[in-house]
């Protein structure tokens, strides 16, 4: 048997280049131009997959972006495989492989059809009835639920791929290269707007192109033929730009849009290689032209998803572009007249049509009247009842509809055909407009929702704005343009139009049947198997709002998002609750219009471009000597640096020990620093700060603690008074810009009368710090005309410094609780700085330490780090920082929320140092702390913030908060944990040198 | 995404910009004097108006200054911005 159904040569598909592709493991051919369902059709092949629910066979119902169905897995098996690919918009190419999903083991024989046949124990909202009790059973539904979900297969692998982002501007954008969108692209551009022309399929001119049909004439000749000299002519317009392949995802307000554009996909895939695969257009249009067409809606009658019924409109697409007949038993039914263009094109090929089916008492139309005059049976209000054929279609039953519409009448009457082709109407296609924020209004003849409200400067023109016939479309684009681009006239206002007018029409959204509804499988939304019973059952079921109808019916949940059925299930619905279609409304349609890969959305931002990341000047010094890096911020910082085999443990251990027995120097460039000058910067520091700075002389350094207004601790450093009226300020890593933001929002919109200038100064200057007993030794080293005397150069004070002669500032402050100073050099000296250091410390065998060290070390001492042991949930008094809070300031941010019915609870969270009874016991940062463990539910005091083993205690140490803690010094506690209840007490969080001695040691 | 007309540097992309919620609440002068609900109403109270508010921006990957905007919420659309300090051009 010759299954080959190419019966017609066509200009748009290249015959004598035959490709190769495998579908489900068989090889077939199809030409040059093909799409994948094309050149299954041309070789017979109709069933392509199964449903989502009731794995019904299903085949290729459209031609475009719309289609339900024929949704097939490119490539499976390979790092580039796509899965959820519509067949109708895959170009065939040498080399493609694709497969059918949701069937196993394969789409013929598919074990899941069984559901089909448990259909009456799956109706809507049926995963949410059954899968609710026992609610602990859930994790054991989800396994199964998930492994029979789902359609196509993720890849396994990283994607291969290269894509990119482009940023475009314009002054108009026009949206579908369809005849409407080529004539608004023509009058933009030669009245000299720069204009872009995006198109989604691979060719210009929609379905004009393809249209030889002598009601549809433009100037005496074919409109394909017309527009064919029209899109010739465009291609040489010098504001105009035309991308094909190239769909609009996403339509913003503002005129910003989201456009992929299809560069290799259609390219055999040697060729592909190291090409950009995909671009993310991020377009701003000044205004933008929508032409985005409108959808075919099927008819919804029982079994109306069998393999080889399709829109009348695709089966005209597949014979008169790609030469390719769908059926040779054709059978056409419908309500309006695009099935008898649809029929006048076959019969003109030699394809044969068997009958038409019209739902309309009569028509007359100069389509009809060809029909009639060719010879075909029409039926005149009449209408499927029945469809028979398990993988393929090869049966109608056809019954009278009585005068209301809602009912069948007389006997039945079988048609043969291995085709039927369905028209309900158009939909225009809305999804850009309402997603841009537009508002729809409903057309109450043609039964279409249509852009009422403009939310930017923006037009909709030919059939997406409701002017479904030819004449209406050219008339309409003259009149709308001149007024949306502001222009006196067209080119197009003297065309001679030839348009075939139908005004019959007849609407009926759920056809009737001699069945009942409950006893039909009528599909509305065919790729999620939602049917028309499933819609009344949710209605019955309670459901008004459409909302909550789709979400329980999932009518339009699928990846073609109700391309297709949304306006049949709004309308069922309407019919059903007595609501006017007006004002039941649409779902949102939100993006992308068609699904996007996630390669295309990331573009160049994956591996280490996902996110920035910041290096300090000594950088390379660390990675030379093996260190591990943690993510502070966007900074990279030292973590550790193992020696041999140590593990961070041990690593820390010795890194620790090291700076407080001999030296260790930390790389501290990455705190935040700002330059704060001006002649009210003590004053600015006095508001900013919980304590007083005015007192602060000339050369000295002093710990701050910032506060939000709301009393909570947002950030600490130490600030340094470098001459009268100018300080240095240092903020936490991460949260440096943040503090810098805080400042300025205060000084430009609460102080704007201080006299204040800020500057971040974070990367101009490289920051090493020493510390323990030997740093004063090793600095004298470096600057020996220091005077480093604990006289001339206490604690807490800063001296400008030479090294050589590069200048540095030099500041003595201590965060690990050891005498300790900090160097303080123009950036790119950093690791020239840093290698002097480690050279002077050599013989006191000086030891680089890591961030993980620093914090060990400053637990020790009990100092906070703003963001680990506070969450922004807690007070200095919360903190036990008392003294830092200025009882004399009479303002400072956040000092009124200090004494706030809530701030001044006893019972807050305070922190507190923690004690394990076992010393050798490390506790879990985050560890829940707990009074009493036999009262369910358990209370939960607090938790634990910082938690180390102290070599140089040789214990372990914990800071936490716990609530009323402050008051619970040498209280026991326990900590919880899966395997174990550990022991521990409330301690003084400052576990080592109390006194302060190291400091000057 | 909105194009903004920073009042310092002209039409911008939203992305160079943060909002900073209600505009016009200004830090009481002497907070040490009031009571714990007069504070509470500076430091939470927040209208959220759908329709036309008044709202902070501050131009932050960009001149870095704080400005007003005039902004309907329900639909996106900026009637006016203006300078720290100003008065709003709308009542």
């Amino acid at each position: 048997m010759s299954d080959n159904l190419r019966t017609s040569a066509s200009k748009f598909i290249d015959q004598t280049t035959r490709v190769s592709f495998k579908f489900d493991g068989k090889t077939y051919f199809g030409f040059k131009g093909d799409t994948l369902a094309s050149a299954l059709l041309a070789n017979n092949v109709h069933l392509v997959g199964r449903s989502f629910k009731y794995h019904r066979p299903r085949g290729i119902m459209t031609s475009g972006s719309e289609e339900p169905n024929a949704i097939v897995q490119i490539n499976k098996n390979s790092s580039v495989t796509e899965p959820n690919v519509r067949a109708t918009e895959v170009e065939i190419y040498d080399g493609l492989e694709a497969s059918s999903q949701n069937c196993w083991p394969s789409v013929n024989f598919d074990i899941g059809g069984i559901n089909n046949f448990l259909s009456p124990l799956l109706p809507a909202g049926f995963y949410y009835k059954t899968f609710m009790w026992p609610a602990s059973f859930w994790e054991k539904y989800e396994y199964f639920i998930r492994k029979s979900a789902g359609l196509g297969q993720s890849p396994a692998e990283p994607d291969p791929d290269i894509y990119d982002h482009n940023y475009v501007h314009c002054d108009v954008l026009v949206i579908g290269g369809g005849i409407s969108g080529i004539m608004a692209a023509k009058i933009s551009a030669e009245n000299n707007f720069k204009t872009l022309l995006l198109e989604e399929r691979p060719n210009l001119g929609g379905t004009t192109i393809y249209q030889k049909n002598d009601y549809f004439k433009i100037n005496d000749q074919y409109s394909s033929n017309w527009l064919e000299k029209e899109i010739e002519q465009i291609k040489n317009l010098k504001n105009l730009e035309i991308k094909t392949r190239t769909s609009v995802a996403a339509y913003h307000g503002y005129n910003y849009l989201l456009a992929r554009e299809n560069l290799t996909d259609h390219l055999p895939l040697e060729k592909k290689k190291n090409l950009i695969r995909q671009r993310l257009l991020k377009i701003r249009a000044k205004k933008v032209i929508t032409a985005t067409g409108s959808i075919e809606r099927p008819l919804i009658f029982d079994n109306n998803d069998r393999p080889g019924i399709m829109l009348s409109s695709a089966i005209k697409k597949y014979a008169d572009f790609y030469g390719v007949a769908c059926g040779k038993e054709n059978v056409l039914f419908t309500n309006n007249d695009t099935a008898y263009e649809t029929a006048i094109s076959l019969n003109n090929k030699g394809i044969k049509i068997n009958a038409i089916v019209d739902i309309r008492e009569q028509n007359k139309s100069d389509l009809t009247n060809e029909i009639n005059k060719a010879g075909i049976k029409i039926y005149n209000s009449y209408t499927v009842i029945d469809t028979k054929g398990y993988k393929k279609i090869n049966k109608i039953t056809i019954m009278k509809l009585s005068k209301d519409g809602k009912t069948v009448t007389d006997s039945k009457i079988d048609i043969n055909c291995d085709c039927l082709g369905v028209s309900g109407g158009w939909t225009p296609a809305v999804h850009l407009f309402t997603q841009s924020g537009g508002k729809l209004k409903f057309d109450d003849n043609d039964n279409i929702f249509i852009p009422s409200k403009y939310p930017s400067d923006q037009l909709s023109i030919g059939s997406c704005n409701g002017n479904l016939e030819l004449d209406d479309i050219i008339s309409n684009i003259n009149v709308s343009l001149k007024n949306f681009l502001k222009i006196n006239k067209t080119n197009f206002e003297n065309l001679k139009i030839n348009s075939s007018k139908s005004n019959s029409k007849r609407n009926i959204w759920l056809l009737p049947s001699d069945k009942t509804v409950s006893k039909t499988k009528a599909f509305v939304d065919f790729q999620n198997d939602a049917t028309a019973k499933d819609i009344k059952l949710a209605l019955r079921e309670g459901f008004r709002s459409i909302e909550h109808v789709k979400r329980y019916t999932t009518t339009g949940m699928g990846t073609d998002q109700g391309k297709l059925g949304n306006m049949n299930a709004l309308g069922i619905i309407s019919d059903t609750s007595n609501v006017k279609m007006s004002d039941l409304g649409t779902t949102t349609f939100r993006p992308p219009y068609t699904p996007l890969t996630f390669g295309t959305i990331v573009g160049r931002n994956v591996g280490e471009f996902f996110d920035a990341f910041r290096k300090t000047p000594m950088h390379n010094w660390h990675v030379q000597h093996k260190a591990k890096f943690e993510n502070v911020g966007q900074w990279k910082r030292a973590w550790y640096y193992p020696k041999g085999n140590e593990n961070m443990h041990d690593a820390v251990q010795r890194e620790s020990k090291a700076a407080r027995e001999g030296a260790g120097i930390l790389d501290a460039s990455t705190l935040g620093k700002i330059d704060i000058q001006g002649s009210d910067a003590s004053e600015f520091l006095n508001r900013v700060y919980t304590n007083a700075w005015s007192k602060l002389a000339v050369g000295k350094c002093r710990y701050g603690l910032m506060l939000n207004e709301d009393g909570m601790v947002y950030d600490d450093g130490v600030t340094t008074r470098l001459s009268e009226n100018h300080y240095i300020m240092t903020t936490t890593t991460g949260g440096a810009a943040n503090v810098l933001g805080k400042l300025e929002d205060y000084l430009q919109t609460e102080w704007p009368e201080l006299d204040v200038y800020l500057t971040s100064v974070t990367d101009h200057y490289a920051t090493a710090s020493v510390c323990g007993p030997n740093s004063k030794k090793i600095i004298s080293k470096i600057i020996p005309n220091l005077d480093l005397s604990d006289e001339n150069f206490p604690h807490m004070s800063f001296k400008n410094a030479k090294i050589g002669n590069i200048k540095c500032r030099v500041m003595r402050i201590s965060f690990t609780g050891e005498q300790s100073y900090e160097i303080n050099i123009q950036a790119n000296y950093g690791k020239s700085l840093w290698e002097k250091c480690m050279d002077a410390g050599n013989e006191f065998n000086i030891t680089p330490y890591g961030t993980e060290t620093m914090h060990l070390l400053r637990a020790e001492k009990g100092f906070i780090i703003v963001g680990q042991d506070t969450d922004a949930t807690l007070t200095p008094i919360d903190l036990q920082m008392d003294w830092i809070v200025s009882k004399k300031k009479y303002d400072f941010i956040g000092k009124r929320s200090l004494y706030r019915s809530d701030t001044i609870r006893d019972d807050r969270k305070q922190l507190v140092g923690i004690l394990t009874d076992d010393p050798n016991e490390v506790l879990e940062e985050g560890a829940q702390i707990v009074a009493d463990t036999s009262k369910k539910p358990v209370e939960m005091l607090g938790h634990i913030t910082s938690s180390y083993f102290s070599p140089n205690l040789n214990k372990s140490i914990a800071l936490g908060v716990v609530k009323g803690g402050k008051n619970m010094m040498g209280q026991k506690l326990f900590i919880p944990m899966k395997d174990k209840i550990i022991n521990v007490k409330i301690a003084d969080p400052v576990f080592l040198d109390k006194e302060n001695k190291r400091l000057n040691a | 995404m909105f194009i903004i007309n920073c009042p310092y540097c002209g039409e911008r992309e939203q992305s160079e910009f943060k909002a900073g919620g209600e505009a016009h609440i200004v830090r009481p002068k002497q907070p040490t004097e009031l009571s714990d609900d007069e504070w509470a109403e500076y430091l939470f109270m927040r209208k959220n108006i759908k329709g036309i508010q008044l709202e902070r921006w501050v131009h932050i990957h960009g001149c870095r200054k704080w400005f007003n905007m005039v902004r309907d919420t329900s639909n996106d659309q900026i009637h006016a911005v203006y300078k720290m300090g100003e008065k709003p051009p709308i009542k």
